[in-house]
């Protein structure tokens, strides 16, 4: 909402300055969003300095400029004056710029075969003088350090811009906000003038509401103007269209822009004699059409609200007028229409056509049901004063009577509510001034609410009034209540910043990318779970819900290989999503790592990123968060997008349904797919809502310490076994030989190959085994180191190597 | 007598100028050894009287402590040498780079929820999450928005189907309406997380970071909302004073409702939060509209209170001077190690908020 100072005073009576009207507009909750002057097409041209003219390659008359016009570079200017000089201060034209004398509009031009960019500018080209022999030189003294300055004064009125919030359509007119400012005790809300307009004739074109069901309109009242001049609007009415950052079209159109503005209050005029015969007010029926005065033809549905006549529709009713029946300059006679529509009834059929319109905004927001004859007036007395013509008695048709909203309001609940008092008196004055009616019985206030508040239904709603209105200022800052009801972090919360932090401490740099993504890689990821499009995406490439973490993660390892990254170490922790229904999502930790371990090392081997370095990184950050590795079994089975061969899925336990983790490299085909060049790469994963949370407290969990202090020994033994038998089978084997006296089983040797039969592979342990009861002799280990290789043997078909 | 003399002073000049321990160690056996010079003259002292005997057992004594003691400070003198030539040989450039470092880092976004996080904790807050998901009513229709509001127009909402009931949240205000169903007030909560809205540009991301507040109980009034707020701001830009503006604004799902604005100047180039004359919207807030709690189960002539949406992208942005949003979703490499905070360095009251 747009106004200026002065179209504010012509309602508000006030010694507040300029600055003092400000703080309080924006104290009372009306944002000022911008207090400036209004754009002139004049602020372009600014003060400029030639730095170096030298003479065009191509031509001798023009010049070739080095114009400083403030900013970090020179810009280069051809210039055909003969007073270009070094040193000349003048006034320069950037593209875009119009040129006052001629209204041309500059472009960047290539003059002669050299590129200029804007002008350098005469007098009589800024219609200063008649001076058209050379450029402007501007006085040393003034400009010299006033480089990269705007040359002309803007001196139009500053305006003020307020961003109004959606419940206050009675601060879409100035009137409205005068009316908030007197509250707030900024001046006092001028009294309007009593009319004393002189009707003449009856409005007869006949108006008819039609009773149906859908109609949006209630009231429609008219008046007819006949025998007007429209012409171009007087200069006070046309700068105060230009203040509201509008284009004057004339004076009738103006006029009713203008109190549309003024009071809060649409109207539309008609060219009565376009109308044929009679205005009806009615529903639309579906193929219906129109051509609306922004030139578009419309095709209606069902249920809108339409003013049509004989030959059918001449404008949605409260949202746009109609070509047929616009005014124009030789317009004699008009229809002046001011009416109510339901909000409802707007705001669905501009939704439907996707119009916006001042109007459309007003009415959708609520309009002041008993202002129809004040709109009326105000615009017959203009129009009569601007254009002449004879103004009909006012015809006011309704199918509907407005209800008065009426509250009882307990001025106790404003002290609940705020934590502070105000008197019964202050609080009674701040209510009348903004319009309300205030009768006492007893303690409690009744209230009727003013017609131009349809914000206003409930107690709470009068609390905010007042305390706007008193100023939040008053409102105490008590201490921090440290009441606490439950712990701050729940399990899964916890998990997700201990898991975070534990992936992070491991090399890799957490991101956050859209939960959206682009369905082409997404489906390379996808799985089982159903594709969750957006209706409305922001972009082609970012059209769904991604299913995984890993479709945005590789989008950008490969953004960022491409920026020349080699060794790349990412992750996310975020939702997946599984289905569209709320809730329907995992959070899960995604993560990659790209290229080489000890690149470019003086004193290490480097080698490619592998399937058990991310193996030790998401078993390492699970036993961090928690989970105890003893616990821990690996599978094979992975999703399709790992390599078949060289990724692992991670259990809680053995008796686990959903993996909790996956690792191992991608598949070949997606890297080929997704074209990622890296060295290596790979990737794991976890699902944070498949790690079951402990029963215990760690203070509860932790068991008794017991350790033995008799001699361990430690014995190493190789199996020839099937390529394919799981190595965590093997140390399963050799532990339930005896869970006592095995205190743990290493693999620390495998090899396939050179003395090894095809499709066998050699396995190499390390057992140590401790009693805690006693020093086991020779006899005792031998037994063990027995039944160790027989029930290996036994149960895996593997062979000693001996 | 004399002869003994003679021989340590022999030996004595010996031991000075040898350097081979071998040869020292001959040295000793020469002397010491089963027939060496003092041990045969220790034998000899049997054939003598006993008074001589006293004299010279005592003298030859004195020699034999003297030799020995020369012998194992030579012994341990050239050991020492032979060590230190051997540690010299040995010398390594320390300066050469070590293992590789590979530094992991928090994003900014998880540094602030966990900084913001740590603040409410300390004054009572627990923290409740909600899907992204939502449909219509817990986003909009319980939280006093109606679909024929204009407020609706404020969010630009992303849709899943074309009935308009499933969408990315806007806001994360569905979790207070999640909250409060599921349980009985008082209510003290806060809920970090992401939230959507169909606009991009330099200032807006199509997905961005909110944390909601709520706490409802008998008596919470606009008084509890400013102290709370003013305990959060303060402590979250770790300043000692702050100056903070309460502006009536309008939300469908608050009333009364009020933006607010912080203080802030621009110090050689960088904003400084805290003074000034300057103010910066940074948050949204107010008392739970009446019929939101009717929506919600919870009376509101019994209990009433206060509620808040911070955006985190934009605290995170003031407090460690990021200028780009959109920069915070662009995984690139450099501005994640730039911006990016130790995994150690958790937030916490007793620790400190931030290094």
């Amino acid at each position: 909402m747009k106004f200026t100072v002065d179209w504010l005073k012509n309602h508000l009576d006030t010694k507040f300055n300029n600055d003092q009207i400000i703080d309080k507009l924006t104290n009372i909750g009306l944002e000022v969003e911008s207090f400036e002057s209004s754009i002139s097409e004049l602020d372009t041209f600014i003060v400029a300095k030639i730095i170096n003219a030298k003479t065009h390659p191509n031509a001798d008359r023009l010049k070739l400029c080095d114009v400083d016009i403030g900013s970090d570079k020179t810009i280069e200017v051809v210039c055909g004056a003969p007073n270009a000089k070094n040193g000349l201060l003048t006034v320069y034209a950037p593209p875009g710029s119009i040129i006052p004398k001629n209204q041309m509009k500059l472009s960047v031009s290539k003059i002669r075969g050299v590129t200029s960019y804007g002008m350098l500018c005469s007098e009589s080209e800024l219609l200063l003088s008649n001076e058209s022999d050379g450029i402007i030189e501007l006085k040393n003294n003034k400009y010299a350090n006033k480089i990269g300055e705007k040359y002309f004064k803007n001196t139009s009125e500053k305006v003020i811009d307020l961003s109004i919030t959606p419940n206050r359509p009675d601060c879409l007119g100035v009137r409205g906000i005068a009316r908030d400012l007197s509250a707030a005790g900024a001046g006092k809300l001028k009294i309007n003038k009593k009319s004393n307009l002189k009707y003449r004739g009856n409005q007869n074109i006949n108006v008819t509401i039609k009773k149906e069901k859908a109609q949006g309109c209630t009231i429609f009242g008219s008046c007819l103007i006949k025998g007007v001049t429209n012409k171009e609007s007087p200069k006070w009415l046309k700068d105060k269209i230009k203040s509201l950052g509008q284009k004057p079209i004339s004076a009738i159109v103006d006029i009713t822009n203008y109190v549309m503005f003024d009071l809060n209050r649409p109207l539309h005029a008609y060219d009565a004699d376009k109308i044929d015969n009679e205005i009806i007010v009615r529903s639309s029926s579906k193929g219906e059409s129109f051509e609306a005065l922004d030139n578009k033809k419309y095709i209606l549905e069902n249920d809108m609200c339409v003013i049509s006549d004989r030959s059918g529709v001449l404008g949605l009713g409260g949202i746009i007028g109609g070509t047929r029946s616009g005014t124009e300059y030789s317009t004699k006679n008009i229809l002046l229409e001011s009416a109510y529509f339901l909000p409802r009834s707007i705001r669905k059929t501009s939704k439907q056509l996707n119009i916006d319109t001042d109007a459309k905004f007003r009415f959708e927001r609520g309009i002041d049901p008993l202002s129809i004859e004040e709109g009326l007036i105000k615009a017959s007395e203009l129009i009569k004063q601007i254009c002449g013509g004879e103004i009909s008695s006012l015809d006011v048709k309704k199918i509907d009577n407005y209800k008065k909203t009426i509250i009882n309001f307990d001025p106790f609940l404003f002290e609940k509510t705020t934590g502070f008092n105000v008197e019964n008196k202050e609080l009674i004055k701040i209510l009348e001034k903004l319009g309300f009616d205030v009768s006492k019985n007893k303690k409690i206030l009744k209230l009727v609410v003013p017609s131009w508040r349809p914000d206003i239904t409930q107690s709470i709603d009068i609390v905010e009034e007042i305390v706007r209105i008193k100023g939040y200022e008053h409102i105490n800052t008590s201490e921090p209540i440290k009441t606490r009801l439950k712990p701050t972090l729940n399990y899964y919360q916890k998990l997700f910043h201990f898991l975070q932090r534990s992936v992070a401490s491991k090399g890799y740099l957490e991101t956050v990318t859209w939960s959206f993504t682009d369905s082409k890689i997404n489906q390379l990821f996808k799985e089982n779970d159903e594709e969750i499009p957006i209706v409305n995406p922001i972009s082609s490439d970012l059209n769904v819900l991604r299913n995984s973490i890993f479709p945005n993660l590789l989008f950008y390892l490969k953004k960022n290989l491409d920026r020349g990254f080699k060794d790349i170490s990412l992750f996310e922790i975020g939702p997946a999503f599984k289905g569209k229904n709320p809730g329907d999502q995992l959070t899960v930790i995604g993560a990659v790592r790209a290229g080489k371990v000890s690149r470019l090392s003086w004193n290490d081997k480097e080698r490619i990123v592998d399937t058990f370095d991310v193996k030790k990184d998401v078993i390492q950050s699970l036993c961090e968060a928690g989970i105890d590795k003893n616990d821990i079994v690996i599978d094979d089975k992975t999703p399709s997008y790992y390599h078949p061969g060289k990724s692992g899925g991670v259990y809680q336990n053995k008796n686990e349904k959903n993996a909790l983790a996956y690792f191992g490299e991608i598949h070949p085909n997606i890297i080929k797919k997704l074209d990622i060049k890296t060295e290596g790469l790979v990737i794991f994963e976890i699902c944070l809502d498949y790690i079951k949370e402990s029963k215990q407290k760690i203070k509860d969990s932790k068991s008794e310490y017991k350790f033995s202090d008799f001699q361990k020994s430690e014995r190493d033994f190789a199996f020839i076994i099937n390529k394919n038998f799981k190595s965590q089978e093997l140390v399963n084997i050799i532990k339930s030989v005896d869970n006592k006296l095995i205190k743990s089983v290493r693999v620390f040797d495998v090899f396939e190959g050179e003395n090894i039969p095809e499709g066998k592979k050699s396995i190499a342990v390390n057992v140590t085994i401790q009693s805690e009861e006693k020093t086991l002799n020779e006899n005792d280990l031998d037994n063990i180191n027995k039944l160790i290789i027989s029930s290996v043997e036994s149960k895996s078909g593997a062979k000693i190597r001996s | 007598m004399s002869d003994i003399k003679k021989i340590k002073e022999d030996y004595i000049d010996k031991l000075n100028t040898e350097n081979n321990i071998e040869k020292v160690n001959n040295i000793k056996s020469e002397l010491f050894g089963k027939n060496g010079i003092i041990s045969n003259e220790f034998k000899k002292l049997g054939l003598i009287s006993v008074e001589e005997r006293k004299k010279l057992a005592s003298d030859l004594n004195n020699i034999k402590d003297e030799l020995q003691n020369k012998i194992s400070i030579k012994i341990q003198e050239i050991e020492t040498k032979e060590i230190n030539l051997k540690l010299e040989k040995e010398k390594i450039d320390v300066t050469l780079p070590e293992r590789n470092i590979e530094i992991g880092k928090i994003h900014p976004v998880s540094q602030v929820i966990d900084e913001i996080s740590s603040i409410f904790s300390e004054i009572g807050f627990s923290v409740e999450e909600g899907p992204d998901v939502e449909n219509e009513y817990n986003n909009f229709t319980a939280l006093n928005t109606p679909d024929n509001h204009p407020a609706r127009d404020m969010h630009d909402t992303f849709y899943l189907d074309n009935n308009k009931e499933l969408l990315l949240r806007t806001h994360t205000s569905p979790v207070q309406v999640r909250t409060m169903l599921k349980g009985k007030p008082p209510f003290k909560i806060i809920a970090p997380g992401r939230t959507y809205r169909s606009d991009s540009d330099q200032t807006h991301a199509p997905m961005f970071h909110q944390v909601e507040g709520l706490h409802i109980d008998k008596n919470i009034n606009m008084g509890h909302l400013k102290g709370c707020l003013n305990y959060f701001i303060k402590e979250f830009f770790e300043v000692d004073k702050i100056k903070m503006r309460f502006r009536p604004s309008h939300f469908p799902f608050t009333e009364p409702s009020a933006e607010v604005d912080i203080g802030y100047e621009i110090k050689n180039g960088k904003i400084v939060i805290g003074e000034g004359n300057k103010w910066l919207e940074i948050l949204g807030c107010g008392m739970v509209h009446p019929n939101v709690l009717k929506n919600v189960n919870v009376n509101p002539s019994k209990y009433q209170g206060y509620a808040f949406g911070i955006g985190i992208d934009r605290l995170g942005m003031l407090k460690y001077g990021i200028n780009d949003l959109r920069a915070f979703f662009e995984t690139d490499y450099r501005w994640l190690s730039h911006f990016g905070f130790d995994p150690l360095d958790v937030p916490s009251n007793y620790r400190g908020l931030s290094r």
